[in-house]
């Protein structure tokens, strides 16, 4: 029997039980929209992430306390006091870190604010100059705080759009009072709308010196974070070590596997994230593929239906000089016909609800998400729901291509 | 010229450790050109003789000489590609695809030949012209009378050019006049040279043949040429 024929034959018993067909086919079509749907978003969200972390700039150097994240155990870690203020001279000294361009040490926490009679809970952050410089977004109105400022622990901030409209509504916040943790500050800037910069939500934001924040907001003597600047992408690496050399020997280490700090670039923070989405995709997609399982399964019942039901045809194609391997490929490529059809409803399915996840995303959280549409996601759909279509096709083919003639011919 | 010998074909069921002998020790020989028909009460044996002769199934014991082949040794596979090309199968209940138009269904047994697709509607339209249906090119099994499907399985026996023509109660489920259409049918392929192996077990399509084989009990009662031919077709033509 040709393929074409085998093809007419497939879509004309496909076709004669049209409603039949369709809700066998559902199971497949939603296993696929489900590996689809996971697979494109995940891939956004990672396209996301990355897109923040190289907002912050290839030449940009994240220096924190603790020893590198590496699993739950070493979570407590993460909470040292090791990156002190006598470390910034010596990071600062060209003989010691020569690459190094600028660097902001920063302090972070949450706490209220209050101007007037509004408050709210947000996260401050003490910084220095740098910050503006790294995110690429200065104030529109006023002025970033100075170094002087930072010398003088001065109770001003700088605030985002957002934060501004919260506490003084219509009011321009410039050169207002606004009260964190019962201390007065200064507006003497006020950021543009930017939304997400790399690590920040630009709107929402509160930055004052962190000379002032260690002091008279959290009232530690450490840092949480330093934001390092090489003079080049070349750099980066050179820089790293530089880094690490000089803040052992400042804190007295001898084994970098005692290492009371670790240092992130951007190529690391990169290469991290897509580990983190790789492995949930793959965990959510092994998910979705139980509903192919249950799909298959379905198949496979309603294929065996099919194959009883047609007994007597299989005999009479026999008698008329049908050999099994003939019945075989035809009761198996009506599965697959049945599958692959899923597949591709899934895959249209599966981008269509990507696309609409995308607009969603982009009109609730404004993260600028982007709607990706992974090629490897549709052919790996086609694919696996054929090879469904083939496994749980083929023990009914088998059944129909071994019923002997006589038997099948007899069969009311 | 002999078409098909059969030597003491015997063939036994088992079912459990119940042995059935359903045909026993038949000899026959059946002259290329022939119309034969097998009777006898039901159980004789007569479906499974057919089944045997149409490579269908296979004997016990016994020796089977088609067309001077001896077929003991024939795969699964070579039997299916003979019983494509030189066999011919009328049902009793038809057996027609329901939802295939009589053109289709007179083209299946080419489906799974070897004769190259282009010419497959020629043949086909041919066929189903000689049973006199070609008015019905496009309609569906359940649109046609049952004399009407029993001559669209007719052309597909038929479409093949087989060697022999195997009917089994083609009748059976029949009015008297549809199946006096059918006989006649199946008389014009004989009279167009064709070997005709019928089965039935009524007397007046019987009187048809040339020769009527009489089982019972799984064994040949008689074997002996018809007296008054077309007696039968006198009957229906009236």
């Amino acid at each position: 029997m040709t393929w074409n024929n085998l093809f007419r034959t497939a879509r004309r018993n496909l076709l004669a039980n049209r409603s039949r067909s369709l809700l066998t086919l559902l199971g497949i079509v939603i296993g696929i929209t489900a590996i689809i749907l996971v697979m494109s978003v995940g891939r956004g969200a990672e396209e996301l992430i990355l897109n923040q972390i190289r907002g912050l700039g290839s030449r940009t150097i994240i220096v924190e306390p603790g020893r590198e994240p590496k699993g739950p155990a070493s979570f407590v870690e993460l909470f040292t006091d090791s990156l002190k203020i006598r470390d910034l001279p010596s990071l600062k000294n060209p003989a010691k870190v020569p690459g190094l361009s600028g660097i902001a040490p920063n302090v972070v926490q949450v706490v209220t604010v209050a101007a007037g009679a509004e408050s709210l809970r947000t996260s401050v952050i003490g910084s220095a100059e740098l910050l503006v410089d790294i995110l690429g977004v200065y104030p529109a109105v006023g002025n970033f705080f100075t170094a002087e400022d930072i010398k003088q622990k001065a109770a001003v901030a700088v605030i985002g759009v957002e934060t501004g409209r919260k506490l003084f509504g219509q009011t321009s916040p410039l050169g207002q009072k606004l009260r964190i943790k019962d201390r007065t500050f200064r507006i003497v800037g006020i950021f543009p709308a930017k939304g997400q910069v790399a690590l920040f939500n630009i709107d929402d934001l509160i930055v004052v010196p962190y000379s002032t924040a260690q002091e008279y907001l959290f009232g530690i003597n450490y840092f949480h974070s330093f934001i390092i600047q090489a003079a080049s992408e070349a750099l980066v690496p050179r820089t790293v070590s530089d880094l690490k050399l000089t803040l052992r020997e400042n804190h007295g280490i001898t084994d970098p596997a005692k290492d009371d700090f670790h240092i992130t670039t951007q190529a690391d923070a990169a290469e991290r994230v897509g580990t983190i989405t790789g492995i949930l995709t793959a965990l959510l997609v092994s998910v979705a593929a139980i509903s192919l399982l249950v799909g298959g399964i379905g198949i496979m019942n309603i294929m065996l239906v099919s194959v009883t039901e047609r007994t007597r045809e299989i005999g009479l194609r026999k008698a008329l000089g049908a050999t099994n391997r003939d019945i075989l490929y035809q009761f198996l490529l009506e599965a697959i016909l049945l599958t692959a059809l899923g597949g591709i409803s899934g895959i249209i399915l599966g981008a269509i609800l990507a696309l609409v996840a995308a607009l969603i995303l982009n009109q609730i959280i404004s993260l600028g998400w982007q709607f990706t549409f992974p090629l490897s996601a549709a052919i790996l759909g086609l694919l696996v729901s054929s090879l469904v279509g083939l496994t749980f096709g083929i023990y009914p083919a088998r059944r129909a291509a071994q019923k002997n003639p006589i038997e099948a011919l007899r069969y009311e | 010229m002999a078409l098909i010998e059969v030597e003491n074909l015997t063939k036994t069921y088992h079912d459990g450790t119940v042995e059935t002998r359903v045909l026993q020790d038949i000899s026959l020989t059946i002259q290329a050109g022939e119309f034969i028909a097998v009777m006898g009460p039901s159980g004789s044996g007569k479906s499974t003789l057919l089944h045997l002769l149409g490579f269908l199934d296979r004997p016990t014991s016994g020796a089977y000489r088609f067309a001077d082949r001896l077929m003991t040794d024939y795969s699964d596979d070579d039997l299916a590609r003979l019983r494509n090309q030189k066999i011919g199968f009328i049902f009793q209940a038809f057996n027609l695809l329901p939802r295939a138009t009589v053109l289709e269904n007179v083209k299946l047994p080419l489906v799974y030949s070897a004769i190259p697709e282009d010419s497959w509607e020629l043949k086909a339209r041919a066929a189903i012209e000689t049973v006199g249906l070609t008015a019905r090119l496009n309609y569906e099994p359940a649109q046609l009378s049952g004399g009407e499907k029993q001559r669209v399985a007719i052309a597909r026996a038929l479409v093949t050019n087989p060697a022999v023509i195997f009917a089994d109660e083609p009748t059976g489920n029949l009015d008297s006049r549809s199946g006096g259409q059918v006989m006649a049918a199946i008389q014009t392929l004989h009279a167009d040279g064709r070997t005709i192996v019928l089965i039935t077990h009524e007397t007046y399509t019987a009187e048809y043949a040339e020769r009527i084989i009489r089982l019972r009990d799984g064994q040949i009662e008689s074997d002996e040429p018809v007296a008054k031919q077309r007696a039968g077709e006198k009957l229906f033509n009236k």
